[in-house]
């Protein structure tokens, strides 16, 4: 069942350039040779996104892509050259500048990538910064910010200052702020790409664990394939400020737009992403060693596939609708291209 | 030596034009009886602009007639004066003259001003709060000394002036750095004035002050503020301009309004940079409150002017010190400022004592010492008896120093004269007014394009044009030399230190000290050891200008990237060939950029050097200052400002060019 929509942008365009937006007006669709010709910088092109209720969407794409200054146009931090942006219904692009600070309150927290801390707060008034500036008063504050202490673990260093913590613990501190307010909507514009590879790792189970606990809305930025895969429930990959691609991370594997995606699919663990569903064959007359459901994926039942004698039958929504054996799930692991 | 790069086509054109330049400088003399054109070497009386009686007159009016409707111009001076005097004595009562009621004869004491003890003290807590017992040692020391060397009067008037010029230059930087960095148009509209503020020689604000303010502790204040305050407005537009965008964002999605995220996210998070801009206000006004003793200001400097003037050599020096020391304290606490970590919150259902522990001490000590005055004298004011004078010492050693080194010093001193001052000066003032302005605008469009020799010429063209073409030639002959001099022994040194750690700490630190010192202090040796004169201006120049010198030497050599120097060293260089294959050549920009700052350094010295006797520009701003001509102090103030401001951009221009040729861009 398709989720409430969220946040919708249509035809968002974010051109750099001496009158960037008569341009636009002019000349609604330009190519690239349109905008080398007037010396205007593309950063984001005819960008269409619908991002639903509680889902994590990933916006995945290397430097330059526009990613950052997409999720920037969301949140309006960045004025887009043209298009249409609704939040909850709402024309985002309509509003003024008292009404945005109102909804950047209420509604939409952020993470940023190299963690955004105020050095001059400690880490107890930092994560309160958002709540301050509203005007509530200290002791509510301090007691909600000393909750998101608790929750992202940082007990004990509600007095340091940002400088004197590393730099997983920075952005754990930069996680309880962005969420202090309670967003409906929370945006993470890399957030984990200035940690150490170890450290990430963690980080994005945390962050897993957290939206277990939370079941926001999240647009995450990332330019880390594997970290899309890990974390999205869809994916929009981004090349030279368009959108290539919105897909599931098994859609992207199992049928990529185009060799630039595909590049990037190749070298994915694909047990991780695909789902029996996606390789199984048509159902046959058994016996069968047991029933497995479609939407698991490959990785995790390969084990018990691979030690029985026989198929496994393979269900959905309780009807049975294909097998699939251990030669099937070899393939996948090993990266055999299937026949 | 590489001769070919001697002869290329780019370092013929140089050939060319000194070869010419020297020709014209030489024979300028034969070359007007020979076409009996006198126009050739003076620049003809009946051309010249009379620039000097329009602004005379102008502020004239200004003062007499100018009205803006409501009120007229004289009463905003008023308005102004009054404004500021308030809060002046206010301080002035409080740290040097007492509180007094009614005036002359009739004045009552109320409360006498702050003891030394309680004004030490209050301090040393501050250096204490500031950075720890080691910087309150340091200030501890330099006040008494202040009080044990009979200096504390003067120094507290000196004081007072400070503490009421830095709040006002460092309120009215940030408010305007504030503009800057809200309003794109505001910073190029300020740029200019800002520039031109910073190269106009400080004599040349006193002069209009001195017309608008009169004589007295206002105008040297206004001086003050107004020479303070540029340094402050670059910084803070530079701080706010270097809070990371993603702060900046973080403040927008918490929700910031337009003040909160000025007040609560930018402005502390540019806490740092923008307290190296309040150093930089309370050491300029330091420096100038020293000058300003020349409108008034009354104080050290106007110890050492007097001293100066009487050749008194034992005050002199005791004066200057007194200035140092107090330069040292106050640059020490303000730089600890900027270093300075915030405390931790303080735990909840603390007392007042322990929420704010310096403030409660303080009230303690003020408190305190008024009451003990009250029984014991001596508290209130350093008893006489105890004060010690090294007057007679300093003048003791000056004239052994004098009698011993009469011949040696003398012989340097003609040595230079004959050798280097005179030749630079014959060959500068024989340049004919004509060539002169061709020459300066062929040069600088060669380096910067021909917009930039346009502008060269212009200005060479106005400044000949007011008369002053061979006070400017005299200005730039002094100036040159002396930055020659400091170039010829800052760059070494600072090479020299940018190679070694422990080298570089001490001269970092005596470089650092040597620029506190207000400019003033650099007259009173010199003065003492070889008399006025060029010679003297020469030497307090170089001392005064090394600084920068040293400092981008030993900064680029310093920051040349460590992969070329390990390239080097596998390629085989010796450590000769790294330092004249590698290093020297990547640390081109920061030397020119060096270059840059000692010319300008130089350029404000040499405006001072002229109460010992110059007869360059300098002279005739401080002539016009003596006789309060509005007129003839701001056209040579303004010659003085565009021999800098052609200087800076020429050399600018020079160094974009090597750093793009580096790829350092």
């Amino acid at each position: 069942m398709p989720r409430a929509r969220k946040l919708l942008c249509r035809n968002v365009w974010k051109l750099y350039g001496p009158d960037a937006r008569s341009f636009l007006d002019q000349n609604p669709n330009p190519t690239d040779a349109d905008l080398s010709e007037v010396a205007m910088i593309g950063a984001v092109r005819a960008a269409d996104v619908e991002i639903r209720e509680g889902e994590i969407f990933v916006i995945m794409g290397l430097s330059g892509s526009g990613k950052s200054t997409l999720v920037r146009c969301l949140s309006r931090l960045v004025e887009p050259t043209g298009g249409e942006i609704e939040f909850d219904g709402e024309d985002l692009l309509a509003m003024n500048a008292a009404q945005l600070t109102q909804l950047r309150r209420r509604k939409i927290g952020m993470v940023f990538q190299n963690f955004a801390l105020l050095p001059h707060l400690t880490v107890l008034q930092n994560i309160a910064f958002p709540l301050d500036v509203q005007g509530v008063e200290r002791a509510t504050r301090e007691a909600r910010a000393h909750e998101m202490i608790d929750i992202v673990g940082l007990k004990g260093r509600e007095d340091n200052f940002p400088r004197e913590l590393s730099g997983g613990q920075q952005q754990r501190v930069g996680i309880a702020r962005s969420l202090v307010g309670e967003p409906e909507i929370w945006f993470l514009d890399e957030p984990f790409s200035a940690l150490d590879p170890l450290i990430r790792r963690e980080m994005q189970d945390e962050f897993m664990r957290l939206q277990g606990l939370l079941h926001k809305t999240i647009v995450f930025i990332t330019h880390d394939f594997d970290e899309a895969i890990r974390l999205a429930d869809r994916i929009a990959v981004m090349k030279d400020g368009r959108i290539v691609q919105t897909a599931t991370p098994e859609e992207l594997v199992l049928n990529p737009a185009n060799d630039y995606v595909a590049e990037f699919t190749k070298h994915i663990p694909r047990g991780k992403v695909l789902s029996i569903g996606a390789i199984m064959a048509p159902l046959g007359d058994g016996p069968f060693a047991g029933d497995l459901d479609a939407a698991c994926r490959v990785a995790d039942v390969a084990d018990s596939v691979e030690a029985a004698q026989r198929p496994f039958r393979v269900m959905q929504d309780g009807a049975p609708v294909g097998q699939v054996d251990a030669a099937a799930v070899v393939d996948v692991l090993i990266g055999r291209p299937r026949t | 030596m590489n001769w070919r790069r001697l002869t290329t086509p780019s370092a013929l054109f140089w050939w060319a034009l000194l070869a010419l330049t020297w020709t014209l400088s030489t024979y300028s003399f034969q070359l007007y009886k020979a076409l009996d054109a006198r126009w050739i070497i003076r620049f003809p009386k009946g051309w010249q602009l009379n620039f000097e009686g329009w602004i005379s007159s102008a502020m004239k009016w200004l003062l007499e007639d100018a009205s803006f409707g409501l009120f007229t111009f004289q009463e905003l001076t008023r308005f102004i004066s009054a404004i500021i005097e308030v809060p002046y004595d206010a301080a002035r009562a409080l740290l040097a003259d007492g509180f007094v009621r009614g005036l002359g004869s009739n004045a009552v004491d109320i409360a006498p001003p702050l003891s030394w003890i309680a004004v030490t003290a209050l301090m040393v807590l501050l250096a204490r709060y500031a950075k720890g017992w080691g910087l309150a040692a340091l200030v501890g020391a330099c006040f008494v000394y202040l009080a044990v060397f009979g200096q504390w009067d003067s120094a507290m008037v000196t004081l007072a002036s400070v503490v009421i010029a830095v709040p006002i230059g460092v309120l009215g930087g940030l408010a305007l750095g504030i503009a800057c960095y809200r309003a794109a148009w505001v910073e190029r509209a300020m740029r200019p004035v800002l520039d031109l503020m910073q190269t106009v020689p400080i004599f040349a604000y006193l002069v209009p002050i001195l017309f608008l303010f009169g004589f007295g502790p206002v105008s040297a204040l206004v001086a003050t503020v107004i020479y303070a305050m540029p340094p402050m407005v670059r910084v803070a537009t530079v701080a706010l301009q270097s809070v990371p965008p993603e702060v900046v964002e973080a403040g927008h999605m918490a929700g910031c309004t337009k003040r909160q995220m000025m007040w609560k996210v930018l402005v502390p998070s540019a806490a740092p940079t923008l307290m190296v801009g309040v150093n930089q206000v309370i050491m300029l006004s330091l420096n100038m409150v020293i000058i300003a003793s020349m409108i008034g200001a009354g104080g050290l400097g106007f110890d050492v002017l007097s001293a100066l003037r009487r050749l008194d050599i034992g005050g002199g020096i005791e004066a200057g010190l007194a200035i140092v020391v107090i330069a040292i304290a106050l640059d020490r606490v303000s730089q600890a400022f900027a270093g300075r970590l915030p405390d931790a919150a303080p735990a909840r259902g603390a007392n007042i004592a322990q929420r704010h522990p310096y403030l409660v001490a303080a009230a303690l000590i003020v408190i305190g010492t008024y009451i003990a005055s009250l029984a014991l004298p001596f508290v209130q004011d350093y008893p006489e008896r105890f004060t010690l004078t090294t007057s007679a010492f300093w003048e003791d050693a000056m004239r052994w120093i004098n009698i011993t080194f009469f011949d040696t010093l003398d012989t340097i001193k003609s040595f230079f004269l004959t050798w280097l001052l005179l030749p630079v000066k014959r060959f500068f003032t024989g340049i004919p007014w004509a060539w002169g302005i061709i020459a300066a605008g062929l040069a600088a469009a060669r380096v910067g394009g021909w917009r930039l020799g346009l502008m060269a010429a212009v200005m060479s063209a106005l400044i000949a044009a007011v008369g002053l073409w061979d006070k400017a030639m005299t200005t730039v002959y002094l100036c040159g030399v002396s930055v020659l001099i400091a170039y010829a022994i800052g760059v070494p040194l600072g090479i020299w230190a940018g190679q070694r750690a422990r080298a570089h700490a001490w001269v970092g630190a005596f470089i650092d000290t040597l620029q506190t010192l207000p400019s003033f202090v650099y007259l009173i040796p010199v003065v003492m050891l070889f008399r006025v004169g060029d010679f003297s201006a020469m030497i307090a120049v170089v001392l005064y200008a090394l600084a920068p010198a040293v400092r981008y030497a030993a900064h680029g050599v310093r920051s040349v990237d460590p992969q070329m120097i390990e390239a080097g060293l596998v390629a085989g260089c010796t450590p000769r060939q790294l330092l004249w294959r590698i290093k020297l050549p990547l640390a081109a920009p920061s030397l020119l950029l060096g270059l840059n700052q000692t010319i300008m350094l130089a350029l404000s010295m040499l405006v001072i050097t002229a109460l010992v006797g110059t007869r360059d520009l300098g002279q005739e701003v401080y002539i016009a200052l003596t006789k309060a001509n509005v007129g003839q102090g701001i056209v040579a103030g303004l010659a003085v400002a565009f021999i800098a401001i052609i200087a800076d951009r020429m050399i600018s221009a020079m160094a974009a060019k090597s750093k793009e040729r580096l790829g350092l861009t």
